[in-house]
C-alpha cells in the first residue's frame, strides 16, 4: 500500500480517535486467541500422546497399505522339491486359475523357474538363485539351512540371518530361504475385478465381454451370455460385487427410510411445539424438551441399543436415524413455524375457517418448501453418516468396510467401496440440490 | 372447509370470465394431480424400502419386537444408585469379584488421594477430540475457503480445484480414514482426530465460502483502489466481515463433531464411544446408563453454550443446524 506522510498520519489519528485507539481486546484479541489455541493444541499433543504414537507407528506398512489401494500383489511361494524342481504354490487367495500360463513366472528346462520383475529377474534353481539387477548377476547360494548373499552385494539385496531379501522397488520383492523363495509381484490396477479365477469367463476384459454379449457362441450351454456375464460378475468370489452392492443398497435404504419417517413424525409434532401455532405453554415446553432429549441422546446410543434388540441389519440403523432426526427436524421445523407470516393466518381466520383449515391453508403453504429443504439436508447428511452407523453394528456397507479393513489385505476392496460411496453421495447430493433449488430458488437455504 | 372449490357453479359470469375460470380450474386440477402422484410415489418407495429393510435384517421387525421389550425390561441396574456408583467409580455393595460390579478398578489416579472417574476421563478424551478436530478442520477450511469463493478468485481452475477437494473430503467415509490410521498407529485418538478433522475441512469450507461469497465487496474495492495485494484485501476487507459467522458455524460444527467423535470412537478411535460399545455389549446395565446420562448432559451443555455464544456473536439470525450437518 502507498505510504502517507507523518503529519498526515497524526492528523488522521487525532481526527478519528475511535479508529486508532481501541480497547486492548479489540487490538490484540486475535493474537491472544491464536496463542491460547496453540497452547491448547500443545496440551493436547501430550494429552493424546501424539509423539510416541507417531514414533511407534508402522510406517513401513503404511506404504504397502496405500499401494494396495491401486495395485495388487501376486504372492506365489516357489518350493524347492526333493528332485531338484521348483514348484509354485499359491494360497487360497491366488489370482490365477490352476495350470494357467503366467508370463512373468516361466518354468525352465532344468526344472527351475524364472521370475520376471520388469527389466530385472530371478533365476531360481534349488542350488542357486541368480538375481539379475540392472543387467548384473548376483548369485545367491542355497546351502543346507541358509541362503547366502554374495559379498559386495548392492543395497537391494540384504542378508537377514538365514534368508536373503531382494527388493525390486514397486515391481515387487523376494525372500529367498533354504527351502523356498517367497515372491511378491506387484501390478497396477485391481486383479480379477470382472471374474474370479474359477469362473469360465476368467481372462476376459471389458471389451471382450461386450463382444461376448452381443456375438459369439454360448460359453455355457443353455445360458445366454448376458445372463452368464451378470451372474459371474455379481458372484465374483474375490470381489463380492453382489454382496457389496446389496450392502450399499441397505445403507441407502437406512438413510432414506430413517429420514422420511422422521419427517413424517416431526411434521405434526412441530405444530404442537411452535408457540405461534399452539398458544399453550405446557405442550410447547413438553414437546420442545422431548425433541431436545431424543436429539441429544447420541446416534451411537440409539444404534447400539436397537442393534441389541433387533439384531444387525438395516432396522437398527433406521431406528437410530429416525430417533435422532425426529428430534433435530422437530426443532428446526418448530423454529420455522414460529417465523411464519401471520397475515395469511389472519386472512383465513377472518373468513371463519376452522383451526385445521387455518393451518392447512394459512401455514403449510408457507413452510412446506422450507420443511422439505431441511429434510433434504438431513437426507444428504444421513447418506454419509449411515456408513458409520453401519460400522458400529447396524450392518450395511459400513460393516463390510470394517471387515475388509480388519484383514489388512483387502485395501483394494476398501478403495472400491470408497469409490462407490463417493459416487453415490455425489449423485444424491446433486438430486437433493436440484430438488431444493426448484422448491426455494437457487439461493438454496 | 374446501378452499379452492373447483366444482362450484358460478351463474353470472361473462364468457371471458368463464374461460378464465375454466383455465384456473384446469391448473388447480393439474397441480393437485401432480402433488398426489408425487406423494403416492414417495410413499410407495418408502413402503418398498421398509419391506426390503425388514427382509435384509437378521431379525424381522415384528418377530423381534418382543425381544426388544424384554431387553429393555431386563436391562436395568440392581438399584438406581448403582448408576451413580458406576459414574463416579464408587465401590458397589454387589461387588462379587466380577468385572460387572468392579467400578473402582479403572480409576485414573492423579495424586495419591485424588482420582478422575474413568467415564469422565473418557468423556474428556472424546470432547477434546471434537475440539481439536474442529480447530484443525476449521483452520484448514478457513485457509481453503477463500480459494473457493467466486468473488475472490473468479470462476476458474482454482475455484474448481478447491471445491472438488472440499467435496471429496466431505463425502470420504470417516471410518476408512480412521481404519487406515488404526492399522498404522494402532487404536487411539489420533485416528479419530484425523478422520473428524478431514471431514470438518470439507463441511466448514463449504459453509465458509458461501459466507465469503455473500460478503460486502465495498471494503475490498476500497483497498483495491489504494493498490492492496490480494492477501491484504482478504485480510482487511473480507476476514473482519465474515469472522463472526465463521466462528458461529465453527461452534455449530463443534456440536456435530462431539457426536461424530463418539461414533468414530466406537469403531476404533477410543474415548467414551468405545467404552459404551463394550459396556452395552457385555450387558453392564449400570455402566451403560451412566454413560448415556453423561453423554446426554455433555451434549446438552455444549449445545446450550454454543447456542448462547452464537446468539451473542451474530444475533438472532440463527444458523441452520440442518445445513451445517451436511
Amino acid at each position: 500500500m502507498s505510504a502517507i506522510s507523518v503529519a498526515e498520519s497524526h492528523r488522521l489519528e487525532e481526527k478519528f480517535p475511535e479508529v486508532f485507539k481501541t480497547s486492548f481486546l479489540k487490538r490484540h484479541g486475535l493474537l491472544v486467541g491464536i496463542a491460547a489455541t496453540l497452547l491448547y493444541l500443545v496440551f493436547c499433543w501430550f494429552f493424546f500422546n501424539v509423539g510416541p504414537a507417531l514414533q511407534n507407528g508402522k510406517w513401513d506398512r503404511a506404504s504397502i497399505y496405500i499401494q494396495d489401494w491401486y495395485s495388487w500383489r501376486a504372492q506365489p511361494r516357489l518350493r524347492f522339491g526333493e528332485d531338484g524342481t521348483v514348484n509354485p504354490q499359491w494360497s487360497s487367495r491366488g489370482q490365477y486359475p490352476e495350470g494357467a500360463a503366467i508370463d512373468w513366472l516361466v518354468p525352465r528346462a532344468d526344472g527351475g523357474m524364472s521370475v520376471h520383475f520388469g527389466p530385472d529377474r530371478l533365476e531360481v534353481t534349488t542350488a542357486q538363485v541368480d538375481v539379475y539387477l540392472n543387467g548384473q548377476v548376483w548369485p545367491v547360494t542355497i546351502t543346507d539351512g541358509a541362503a547366502l548373499a554374495p559379498d559386495n552385494a548392492p543395497d537391494a539385496i540384504v542378508q537377514d540371518r538365514t534368508k536373503v531379501l531382494v527388493d525390486f522397488g514397486f515391481e515387487g520383492q523376494a525372500e529367498i530361504r533354504d527351502n523356498q523363495v517367497a515372491v511378491q509381484r506387484r501390478f497396477l490396477g485391481w486383479a480379477n475385478f470382472l471374474y474370479d479365477p474359477r469362473s469360465p469367463l476368467w481372462g476376459h476384459d471389458l471389451f471382450s465381454t461386450i463382444g461376448l454379449i452381443f456375438s459369439g457362441e454360448q460359453v455355457v450351454a443353455g445360458k445366454s451370455n448376458a445372463q452368464l456375464v451378470l451372474d459371474e460378475w455379481l458372484g465374483n468370489r474375490a470381489w463380492q460385487h453382489g454382496d457389496i452392492l446389496t450392502k450399499l443398497l441397505q445403507t441407502l435404504v437406512m438413510a432414506f427410510v430413517g429420514t422420511l419417517l422422521a419427517t413424517l413424525f416431526a411434521f405434526p409434532l412441530a405444530f404442537f411445539a411452535a408457540r405461534t401455532i399452539t398458544p399453550n405453554r405446557a405442550p410447547n415446553w413438553l414437546m420442545k424438551r422431548f425433541f431436545d432429549f431424543i436429539r441429544s441422546v447420541d446416534m451411537l446410543v440409539w444404534a447400539l441399543f436397537f442393534t441389541r434388540g433387533f439384531g444387525p441389519g438395516p432396522i437398527p440403523g433406521i431406528a437410530a436415524i429416525f430417533f435422532t432426526d425426529t428430534g433435530a427436524l422437530g426443532k428446526v421445523y418448530a423454529e420455522a413455524l414460529e417465523n411464519v407470516d401471520d397475515k395469511q393466518r389472519e386472512g383465513m381466520k377472518s373468513v371463519g375457517a376452522s383451526s385445521a383449515s387455518v393451518n392447512r391453508y394459512g401455514v403449510v403453504p408457507q413452510v412446506l418448501p422450507v420443511f422439505v429443504s431441511q429434510s433434504l439436508y438431513f437426507w444428504e447428511s444421513n447418506t454419509r453418516s449411515a456408513t458409520v452407523i453401519g460400522a458400529v453394528g447396524a450392518g450395511g456397507i459400513g460393516l463390510k468396510l470394517l471387515e475388509a479393513m480388519g484383514t489388512n489385505s483387502d485395501w483394494d476392496k476398501v478403495a472400491y467401496m470408497v469409490l462407490l460411496i463417493l459416487v453415490v453421495v455425489f449423485v444424491f447430493d446433486n438430486i437433493s440440490t436440484a430438488i431444493r433449488s426448484r422448491l426455494i430458488g437457487p439461493a438454496g437455504h | 372447509m374446501p378452499m379452492a372449490d373447483i366444482s362450484a357453479r358460478h351463474a353470472n359470469l361473462s364468457p371471458a370470465g368463464e374461460t378464465l375460470l375454466r383455465h384456473y380450474r384446469g391448473q388447480v386440477f393439474n397441480r393437485r394431480l401432480y402433488s398426489t402422484l408425487i406423494v403416492l410415489g414417495v410413499l410407495a418407495t418408502l413402503g418398498a424400502a421398509m419391506a426390503y429393510a425388514n427382509a435384509a435384517n437378521s431379525g424381522k421387525f415384528f418377530e423381534r419386537l418382543p425381544f426388544m421389550f424384554d431387553f429393555i425390561k431386563n436391562f436395568v441396574p440392581r438399584d438406581p444408585l448403582e448408576i451413580f456408583r458406576a459414574m463416579f467409580d464408587l465401590e458397589s455393595p454387589y461387588f462379587d469379584g466380577s468385572a460387572k460390579y468392579n467400578y473402582t478398578a479403572n480409576r485414573i489416579w492423579l495424586t495419591d488421594t485424588f482420582y478422575i472417574p474413568y467415564f469422565l476421563y473418557q468423556l474428556m478424551v472424546t470432547v477434546n477430540i471434537a475440539i481439536v478436530s474442529t480447530l484443525i478442520g476449521g483452520a484448514l477450511g478457513f485457509c481453503l475457503c477463500f480459494f473457493a469463493a467466486t468473488n475472490l478468485v473468479g470462476a476458474g481452475v482454482v475455484r474448481w480445484v478447491a471445491r472438488r477437494i472440499m467435496e471429496v473430503l466431505r463425502a470420504f467415509p470417516e471410518i476408512v480414514i480412521a481404519g487406515l490410521l488404526t492399522a498404522i498407529l494402532s487404536i487411539g485418538p489420533i485416528a479419530a482426530i484425523a478422520a473428524v478433522s478431514l471431514h470438518t475441512i470439507g463441511a466448514l469450507g463449504k459453509l465458509f465460502f458461501e459466507v465469503v461469497e455473500n460478503a460486502d465487496m465495498k471494503p475490498d474495492e476500497g483497498l483495491k483502489s489504494v493498490g492492496a495485494s490480494w492477501l491484504e484485501r482478504v485480510r482487511y476487507a473480507i476476514v473482519p466481515q465474515v469472522m463472526p459467522n465463521f466462528v458461529s458455524y465453527g461452534l455449530l460444527r463443534l456440536e456435530i463433531n462431539v457426536r461424530a467423535s463418539t461414533i468414530i470412537g466406537a469403531v476404533g478411535g477410543g474415548g467414551i464411544g468405545e467404552v459404551f460399545r463394550l459396556s452395552i455389549g457385555r450387558d453392564y446395565a449400570a455402566q451403560t446408563y451412566a454413560i448415556i446420562i453423561l453423554l446426554l448432559v455433555t451434549i446438552i451443555a455444549i449445545d446450550q453454550f454454543s447456542g448462547w455464544l452464537r446468539r451473542r456473536l451474530v444475533g438472532d439470525q440463527s444458523f441452520n443446524f440442518a445445513k451445517a450437518s451436511v
